[in-house]
């Protein structure tokens, strides 16, 4: 189905399989991405799967809802592409994503 | 005094609602021009004058033995019971409330009314939900004797905008800045413990280290950082607000003393800068250099609300996360071998001792309008309390939820820290310490054993020690290091 990159901030990307259905969250933490913590299970409560999603995807995903700039503004790394992984739904028209991660996750 | 005289003359006539609206006055407006110590003693007189008046009645809580809960009726289990944790009886009551009542209604309590949500699902629900369920205006279950405005009990947008000004010196790119910092007081604290008799634990390590802390963050004079210590658990230890042993009377004089001290703190920095002395990492310079917060100290309530609310909430957290991972790996012992056979363990382990311990076991919220929720019809105004103790046991979310299991897959999952926007902001930096605490520990000691029980806090809110036994027993490795050999057999 295609793959989707995860780029940490060091530089360091990791490419995940797509898996239709799933969350970006679920990818990257099933597949051992460091950087990403999903704490609150995929729920928009806890931020810590936060990403940044790379100016050319950002029509295609979207911009954050409010429900995820809730939790995701009280970071100092909040950009205006800047989402929650685990609102993120893949699909095929997600294939050859890239994300960028934050230094830290609040 | 002439002053303080009249306004108790004059509130000893009155009724209640008088009361409440000199209350408010007090705090708006003369606030700005009183200093912060002044308004509070007034305060302090005001519900002095109420309670001889007979108009109130301040709390005070004596221990009964608590019944088994399946033998007490449903309708009459009281959770807010200060006693529950220290005779064993919370865990218990929250399994059966779980099964037989997730969301339970308390119509009685010395508190007054509330209600109990108890499963992880719906605790996550109402949290992530500040719409319909408020933070404002206090987050324990009774009221607080005076009304210092923290950010943890506003509900958005004041309190994003409260909160962004403040984060910044517990955001993980400060914590970096801290970390070696944090881990030379540490090995300092465990360098000096006895290991050849038991010591309390509680005052010894865990509120050594935090006190240490906190002093650091606030850049409070580091001799005195135990008036730090003292003044958190006389707030948090109010009878009225937690069911704790602080009376009103007592309490005052703390946060009077509080007061001066930050207010003082607070120009004695602002004179420092002025002179030149470059900015640190410290709370009080992150306030007075954001626009948001540079003039906070005309606002003494909410100064003082939100300096309150770092120290209470940077202290009996971490201080019981850091004497309930002993216990727990006392009462878990395989646990403590899988620990010293992998210490890569450690950072999951954390995430575990904070989900056993819970170390504040509630936060509560007020609906703001009616809601059907868990089944229940919940009314606008009515208090509602999620019991994170609870939810952490929920074996719907956690599988053997009583059992400390330190490679447990979804630890991380814990609801210590809360959901939603009022999740613990200082969250990086409690599992900070501690991970180093477990690093530096297992560094020195083979066995670190708890002896007989420990203290329990009187509390419905903290969930904490008093205190602990534990007896070190050092690494044989560490006596073997060349410099001791040679000493040792120059001898």
């Amino acid at each position: 189905m295609g793959t989707i990159t995860f780029v940490e901030h060091d530089g360091t990307p990791h490419q995940v399989e797509l898996e239709d259905g799933s969350s970006l969250m679920e990818l990257a933490t099933n597949h051992g991405v460091p950087g990403i913590d999903g704490d609150c299970g995929g729920e928009a409560s806890c931020g810590t799967c936060h990403v940044i999603v790379d100016d050319a995807w950002i029509t295609t995903t979207g911009t954050r809802t409010d429900l995820e700039s809730q939790m995701v503004e009280m970071s100092p790394e909040c950009g205006p592409n800047s989402r929650l992984a685990c609102q993120l739904r893949a699909s095929p028209a997600l294939d050859g994503l890239t994300v960028h991660l934050p230094e830290f996750q609040m | 005094m002439f002053e303080q005289t009249t306004t108790k003359r004059e509130t000893m006539t009155t009724n209640s609602t008088l009361f409440q609206r000199t209350k408010v006055r007090v705090t708006d407006t003369v606030q700005a021009t009183v200093p912060v110590d002044r308004v509070i003693q007034s305060v302090a007189l005001t519900l002095k004058a109420k309670r001889l008046a007979g108009m109130m009645k301040a709390l005070r809580f004596e221990e009964r033995p608590i019944p088994d809960p399946a033998d007490v009726p449903l309708e009459e289990i009281d959770v807010s019971n200060p006693f529950m944790n220290r005779q064993g009886q919370w865990y218990p009551y929250f399994a059966r409330l779980r099964e037989e009542a997730p969301v339970h209604y308390q119509p009685k309590s010395p508190f007054g009314p509330f209600w109990s949500v108890t499963r992880y699902a719906d605790i996550q629900a109402v949290d992530s939900n500040a719409e319909v369920f408020s933070a404002e205006p206090y987050i324990v279950l009774g009221p607080p004797p005076f009304n210092a405005e923290m950010f943890i009990a506003m509900d958005p947008p004041k309190h994003d905008v409260q909160r962004r000004a403040v984060q910044g010196v517990v955001a993980p790119k400060n914590l970096k800045e801290m970390e070696s910092l944090i881990r030379e007081r540490v090995q300092d604290v465990l360098d000096n413990l006895p290991t050849d008799r038991p010591f309390d634990w509680v005052e010894r390590v865990s509120k050594e280290i935090t006190g240490r802390m906190l002093a650091t963050l606030l850049d409070f004079p580091f001799e005195e950082r135990h008036k730090l210590t003292y003044w958190s658990d006389t707030i948090s230890g109010s009878a009225d607000a937690t069911g704790g042993t602080t009376h009103q009377d007592e309490l005052f004089p703390a946060a009077v003393d509080l007061a001066r001290n930050f207010t003082a703190l607070w120009h004695d920095k602002a004179a420092r800068r002025a002179a030149g002395e470059p900015d640190g990492f410290d709370l009080i310079t992150l306030m007075q250099t954001s626009e948001d917060t540079k003039d906070l100290i005309k606002k003494p309530f909410e100064f003082l609300g939100n300096l309150t609310l770092l120290i209470v909430g940077g202290n009996d957290t971490t201080r019981n996360s850091m004497s309930g991972g002993v216990l727990a790996l006392n009462r878990f012992p395989d646990e403590f071998e899988k620990l010293k056979a992998d210490p890569k363990l450690i950072p999951n382990m954390v995430s575990e001792i904070i989900r056993w311990q819970t170390p504040l076991a509630y936060m509560r919220r007020v609906a703001k309008k009616d809601v059907h929720f868990g089944g229940q019809f919940i009314r606008k105004g009515d208090v509602v309390l999620m019991w994170y103790a609870s939810g952490n046991r929920d074996e719907r979310k956690f599988e053997n939820a009583d059992d400390f299991i330190i490679d447990r897959k979804n630890a991380r999952n814990h609801m210590s820290f809360g959901f939603g926007v009022h999740r613990c902001m200082g969250n990086r930096l409690a599992e900070m310490q501690l991970r180093i605490l477990w690093e530096e520990l297992l560094e020195r000691f083979d066995r670190i054993d708890v002896i007989g029980e420990p203290g329990y806090v009187q509390s419905n809110f903290v969930k904490g020690y008093s205190d602990m036994q534990v007896q070190l027993t050092p690494k044989p490795a560490r006596e073997q290091t060349p410099v001791r050999v040679e000493a040792t057999s120059g001898a």
